[in-house]
């Protein structure tokens, strides 16, 4: 990363903050965690196998919450289905993420006039960080939010909480 | 398998032991469940004693936006949404069914074109089920030389209609576009590309002796009892029962193209087991491409949307439509009281019938064996719920 490798001297010295270095650690091993719902956990699935290697960002899907850094949402979530999502969110350990892919659960979709088991929204039962729009979003749109989430984590602070 | 139920189990003072069932959820979240998908598993020990699925995580509530919509082609996108995996299929067989309804004869281009993208969706989908099942019972890379074979269809779709997974593609009457230039001789090139890829999969995957220990002679559905449940597509054929809608009801033109019905014949195993099922799903994608070939070789030229209709407001009249989705028998219900929109849309699915047999076929097996056969059933959550 730009931010390490530049303050390298020879002799194998980094000069940075304790804030930095554990961004740029945190950042670089988002494990996600494998939350498939609908359609868009097909487009995630392309973006994690071969064509779009989602391993390049060190991205690497479990399928356990407690060993994960962020949850993706992919698809429709169901009202049936809201008391689980909140569940697993729960058992995820601190500090933890969540990235909305697809305009269902961002905020219905498609479903959003009629759908009467359809929850409007992931963010009514979880925190949500970023948004991914799209009806599925292409892999480069779920790798473009993915970018943004690196972003959001690295200019925060761990020893300083920001509000 | 019924004596290690039932016989005592003693301890070494010989006084017998009280053991009991217990039950063990899988899913909702669980990555080999193929979605939200939840079964509770009541298990004696190892052995699975029954498997009770539970599904409506994923219900989208389909029916009545069917109703809610203004008119009929505002329907085709939730046609796709409900089987995502294999979308073209699903707006194909919704399209049939609003088409007789209507009476409208559609183009021979059109009716070439819809062929072959529903070939190609084919094997789309046939990857993904057999990607995916290689992840299900432990062998991670066939699925990214899968997914890499099918990013090259997606980019046929693509360049066709610019969606990679959601197409509303087929319209009633016609396309939504014509084939672009130079489609032809990418798909035909695709076509001499993937060919050779089949062989590759099968050593990969297809013979692989852990694959085949994994697979043979477990969750055996006996024709008849695939036949009694209603079973259709690969999980039928996978039981020997010769049965495809192409060849047997054809819609559209398929009944012009020279293919062969592929069937489980117990090669490594009992006919009827998981392996066959996924090798009918691999052979299944040779003959796709026989009929792809076929296809490109005798599509005319002409116009696309010289039938679509401007108004689509049916007389009053029902109509049911059975199409071969790559899941297998998927029939449309449509209803119409003579206004622009219909009075009433059934989907008949193939993933909720496949899935009902589970329990059938689940019985007695180990729990690991019972990931290997939701797999090898191949359903989509989407479609299952609707």
């Amino acid at each position: 990363m730009g931010l390490l490798d530049k303050q390298f001297n020879n002799s194998n010295v980094i000069i940075t903050s304790l804030d930095n270095l554990l961004n740029w650690a945190r950042l670089s091993s988002l494990w996600q965690m494998q939350f498939g719902l609908a359609c868009c956990a097909i487009e995630m699935m392309a973006a994690a196998a071969s064509h779009y290697d989602f391993d390049r960002f060190g991205v690497i899907p479990r399928a356990t919450p407690r060993q994960s850094d962020v949850m993706i949402v992919a698809g429709t979530v169901t009202l049936k289905m809201a008391s689980r999502i909140k569940r697993l969110y729960d058992q995820m350990s601190e500090p933890r993420y969540v990235i909305s892919m697809g305009s269902c659960s961002n905020c219905g979709g498609p479903y959003w006039e009629h759908g009467y088991h359809v929850l409007k929204g992931v963010d009514r039962v979880i925190p949500v960080d970023v948004y991914v729009p799209g009806c599925p979003p292409r892999p480069e749109a779920l790798m473009e939010g993915l970018i943004k989430l690196q972003e959001k984590i690295r200019h925060e602070s761990l020893v300083k909480k920001t509000a | 398998m019924s004596d290690l139920l039932t016989a005592p189990v003693k301890t070494s003072t010989g006084r017998s032991l009280r053991s009991e069932e217990m039950i063990i959820n899988m899913g909702p979240q669980h990555p080999s469940t193929h979605g939200v998908l939840r079964l509770e598993l009541v298990v004696d020990g190892e052995i699975v004693v029954d498997v009770i699925p539970h599904i409506g995580y994923l219900h989208r509530c389909f029916e009545k936006h069917s109703e809610h919509m203004t008119n009929y082609q505002q329907v085709i996108p939730y046609c796709d949404r409900m089987d995502y995996v294999a979308a073209m299929n699903m707006e194909m067989g919704y399209v049939v069914a609003v088409e007789k309804l209507l009476g409208i004869q559609v183009p021979e281009r059109v009716e070439y074109i819809r062929v072959i993208m529903n070939e190609l969706q084919r094997i789309a989908s046939h990857l993904i089920a057999a990607g995916t099942y290689g992840l299900d019972v432990g062998a991670f890379t066939p699925f990214l030389y899968m997914f890499r074979d099918r990013e090259r269809i997606l980019d046929l779709f693509e360049t066709t209609c610019g969606a990679r997974l959601l197409y509303n593609y087929i319209w009633v009457g016609g396309l939504s576009h014509d084939l672009p230039p130079g489609f032809i001789d990418k798909a035909k090139a695709f076509c001499n590309y993937f060919r050779p890829k089949i062989k590759e999969y099968n050593d990969l995957l297809t013979f692989n002796e852990i694959f085949i220990k994994r697979t043979a002679n477990v969750g055996v559905l006996p024709a008849d009892v695939a036949i009694a449940y209603g079973c259709s597509g690969p999980m039928l054929r996978g039981s020997g029962v010769d049965w495809d809608l192409r060849r047997d009801d054809p819609y559209s033109i398929y009944d012009r193209f020279s293919w062969e019905v592929q069937i489980g014949k117990g090669e490594v195993g009992t006919a009827g087991d998981c392996w066959d099922r996924y090798m009918v799903r691999i052979r299944e994608m040779e003959q796709s491409l026989n009929i792809i070939e076929q296809a490109l070789a005798q599509i005319p030229e002409g116009d696309i949307a010289s039938a679509i209709p401007r108004r689509i407001r049916p007389n009053a009249g029902e109509v049911y439509v059975r199409t071969e989705s790559a899941r297998g028998e998927l029939g449309f219900y449509v209803v119409s009281d003579g206004s622009a929109t219909p009075y009433r849309v059934k989907a008949r699915s193939p993933s909720f019938v496949n899935l009902s047999v589970l329990p059938e076929i689940c019985r007695g097996s180990m729990i690991a064996d019972v990931v290997a056969i939701t797999g090898s059933t191949d359903i989509v959550l989407g479609e299952v719920d609707r």
